[in-house]
C-alpha cells in the first residue's frame, strides 16, 4: 500500500516543504561559493570568473580582519557575561522565592523586542540620559556619550547585548535548575557537602547539558550580531565599532563587491561553525546524568 | 531545635538579600523602558533639559508625539503590512514542516535521509552567509523583490529546516504508528490520516514552532530590508528604521514611536505569556 502512493505521497507531503527549502537555503548557498570567484558588483549582467582572486582581496581587506578581531573581543565579552549573569540571576530565582514568574517573565522582555528598537532605546539612554546624569551629579564616566568614544562605544555594545540575551538564558538556566533531583541535592546535604561545594561537584556537572544549550546559542547569535550594531552605533564613531557581519553587509551592498563580501561570509560561516563545534564536543564531554 | 532556627534565619536572611539583589538588577533591566515611557510625553525642550523628570516639566505631558510618531511612521500600515507577513509566513511553515516531517518519519528511504541530513546540517548556516546570493538570484535573474509574497516564500524557506526537526523529533516521540494503521484500515487516504488524526496530536509542537517563528518573522530586519524597499510594503521594523533616520533628533516623537513598536508585542506577551515563556523554553532545550 505505502509504496504504491510513494510517488503521490512524496509530492502532496515533501514536496512544498522541501522546495521552499532548497530554492531559499541550498541553492543560494551553492551559488554563493560560485559568487566567490566572480567579480560581480551586483549590477552589471556579466560576471567575469576570476578565481582565487577574490580571497587574496579579503586578505588584503584591512578592515576585515580589524573587524573580525573586535568581533572575537565582543563574543568572549558577551558570552562570558550573559551565561554568568544568567545563571545567577537563574540561582536566585529558582530558591523558591515569591513573585519568581514576574521576574523570570520581565527579564525575557528585551527578547521579544526586535534589535533595532532596543538599539534606538539604548541610543537615546546613552546619548541623552547617562549625560544628563553625568551632568548633575559631576561623574567624569558619564560626561560624554559612551557612543562617541570607541573603547566605551565597544563597552555600550557589550552591555545591550548582555540585556538582550540574558533573558532568554536565564530561561533555560531556571528550567534546568527546576529539573534538578530534590532526591540527589538532599542525598548530598546528608553526605554533609554544603553550599560551594554543592555547586561545584553536584549542581554544576548536572546543569552541564543547559551549559551547552546556552553557550551554543550565545556564541552563534554574538558571532552574527548586527541590527543592535546597525541602531546603536551603525559601526561610529569612525567604523571602530563595526562588526564582522556588518563589515560584510557593507562590503557587498554599499561597496558593491559582492564576491569579497561573499567570499568574507563563507569564512565568517566556517569560524562559527568550527568555533561553535568545538564549544559543543567540548561541554557535551562534561555532561552528566543523575 | 536551637540548631534549626538559627539554620532558619540564615536561610531567611541569605533570602532577604537574594531578593534585595534580584529587585536593583530587575529595576536596572527596565530602566530603559522606563525612560522611553517618560519621555514619550514630553516635548523635546524638556527632554533635553532633564529627561528623568516626569515632574517640573515647562510644557507638560501630553500625546501630541504619539499623534505624530503614529502618522509620521504610517504606523497602521507597517503594522499591517508586518501582520500579514509574519501571519502567512508562520501559517505556511507550520503546515509544510509538519507535513516534510511526517513523510520523512514515517518513509525511510534514501530521499528521506539525504533531506534530514542536508536540513540539519544547513541549520549551522548563518543568513549572512546566504545573503549575498540570494539578493543576486531573486533580485537579479529572477527580478522578484520588492513583493510581500516573495518574503513570505524566503520566510518560510530559512525556518523550515529548524521547524522539520523539530516537528522530526515530536512525531518520532509521541505519536503511535497503529494509530495511523486503524485509520487506513477504516479507509482512510494518506491525505485524510493526516489531516484528521495525526495534525490534531501536533498541538504540542504546533503551538511551540507558532510562538517561535511568529516572533523572529515580526522582529527580523535583515531579510525584509534586503526584500522590501517600497515603502507602501515597508514592516514595522522597517518603518521604524526609516523613521528614525528622518527625525532622530526629535526625541519625544522618536520615543513614543518607538513604543508604538513595543505595544502590541507587550500586550500579546502579557496574555500568552506562559504560552511564550514554555514555547521558547521547549525550543532552545531540543
Amino acid at each position: 500500500m505505502k509504496s504504491k502512493n510513494n510517488g503521490k505521497d512524496f509530492c502532496i507531503f515533501a514536496l512544498p516543504g522541501l522546495f521552499c527549502f532548497i530554492a531559499v537555503v541550498i541553492i543560494p548557498f551553492v551559488y554563493g561559493v560560485y559568487l566567490t570567484m566572480t567579480d560581480w558588483n551586483g549590477v552589471s549582467a556579466v560576471k567575469n570568473f576570476v578565481g582565487l582572486k577574490n580571497f587574496a582581496g579579503v586578505v588584503k581587506d584591512a578592515q576585515f580582519w580589524t573587524s573580525l578581531l573586535l568581533t572575537f573581543k565582543y563574543v568572549i565579552f558577551v558570552v562570558v557575561i550573559v551565561n554568568v549573569m544568567a545563571f545567577g540571576i537563574a540561582y536566585l530565582l529558582t530558591r523558591g522565592m515569591k513573585g519568581q514568574n514576574f521576574f523570570r517573565a520581565g527579564f525575557f522582555t528585551p527578547n521579544l523586542i526586535g534589535g533595532i528598537v532596543l538599539g534606538y532605546i539604548w541610543q537615546f539612554v546613552f546619548s541623552r540620559v547617562f549625560v544628563s546624569i553625568g551632568e548633575t551629579t559631576g561623574w567624569k564616566a558619564f560626561e560624554v556619550s559612551w557612543l562617541s568614544d570607541p573603547s566605551k562605544a565597544f563597552a555600550a555594545l557589550v552591555l545591550v547585548s548582555v540585556w538582550q540575551l540574558s533573558g532568554y538564558m536565564i530561561l533555560i538556566y531556571v528550567a534546568g535548575f527546576m529539573g534538578l533531583s530534590e532526591d540527589v541535592m538532599e542525598a548530598a546535604s546528608i553526605d554533609g557537602a554544603s553550599g560551594w561545594r554543592k555547586m561545584r561537584s553536584i549542581v554544576m556537572p548536572l546543569m552541564m547539558s543547559s551549559v551547552t544549550i546556552c553557550l551554543f546559542l550565545t556564541l552563534s547569535r554574538a558571532f552574527m550580531v548586527y541590527d543592535v550594531n546597525l541602531s546603536l552605533t551603525a559601526g561610529a564613531p569612525y567604523g571602530t565599532t563595526e562588526m564582522a557581519a556588518m563589515h560584510v553587509y557593507e562590503k557587498a551592498f554599499t561597496s558593491r563587491q559582492f564576491g569579497v563580501g561573499q567570499a568574507e561570509a563563507l569564512i565568517l560561516f566556517i569560524i562559527v561553525a568550527c568555533i561553535s563545534g568545538i564549544q559543543v564536543y567540548l561541554t557535551k564531554k562534561k555532561e552528566v546524568e543523575a | 531545635m536551637q540548631q534549626t532556627t538559627v539554620g532558619g534565619t540564615k536561610k531567611k536572611m541569605a533570602d532577604a538579600l537574594a531578593m534585595a539583589g534580584l529587585i536593583i538588577i530587575f529595576a536596572a533591566y527596565m530602566f530603559p523602558f522606563l525612560m522611553v515611557v517618560i519621555n514619550s510625553l514630553k516635548q523635546k525642550r524638556d527632554i533635553i533639559k532633564s529627561p528623568f523628570s516626569w515632574l517640573f516639566t515647562i510644557k507638560g505631558l501630553s500625546f501630541d508625539n504619539f499623534v505624530k510618531a503614529f502618522t509620521q511612521m504610517e504606523f497602521l500600515n507597517a503594522f499591517k503590512n508586518s501582520l500579514i507577513v509574519t501571519v502567512s509566513a508562520t501559517a505556511l511553515v507550520t503546515l509544510f514542516a509538519a507535513m516534510l516531517a511526517y513523510y520523512i518519519v514515517r518513509h525511510k528511504n534514501w530521499i528521506s535521509n539525504l533531506t534530514f541530513a542536508l536540513m540539519v546540517a544547513s541549520m549551522i548556516i548563518p543568513f549572512q552567509a546566504i545573503m549575498i546570493p540570494l539578493v543576486s538570484i531573486y533580485g537579479g535573474t529572477l527580478n522578484i523583490l520588492n513583493h510581500r509574497i516573495t518574503l513570505i516564500f524566503m520566510h518560510t524557506g530559512f525556518s523550515m529546516a529548524m521547524s522539520v526537526f523539530m516537528f522530526h523529533g515530536f512525531i518520532n516521540g509521541n505519536i503511535p504508528i497503529a494509530l495511523e494503521e486503524a485509520a487506513y484500515i477504516d479507509g482512510c487516504t494518506h491525505s485524510q490520516t493526516f489531516f484528521k488524526i495525526v495534525f490534531p496530536l501536533l498541538k504540542p509542537i504546533i503551538s511551540t514552532m507558532v510562538i517561535l517563528n511568529a516572533l523572529a518573522f515580526w522582529n527580523d530586519f535583515l531579510l525584509p530590508s534586503l526584500v522590501l524597499t517600497d515603502k507602501e510594503l515597508l514592516t514595522l521594523p522597517l518603518s521604524t528604521y526609516s523613521f528614525y533616520g528622518t527625525y532622530s533628533a526629535d526625541y519625544g516623537t522618536i520615543m513614543a514611536g518607538l513604543l508604538l513598536c513595543v505595544i502590541p508585542i507587550l500586550i500579546l506577551y502579557m496574555v500568552l505569556q506562559k504560552q511564550i515563556i514554555n514555547g521558547v523554553v521547549a525550543g532552545a532545550v531540543k
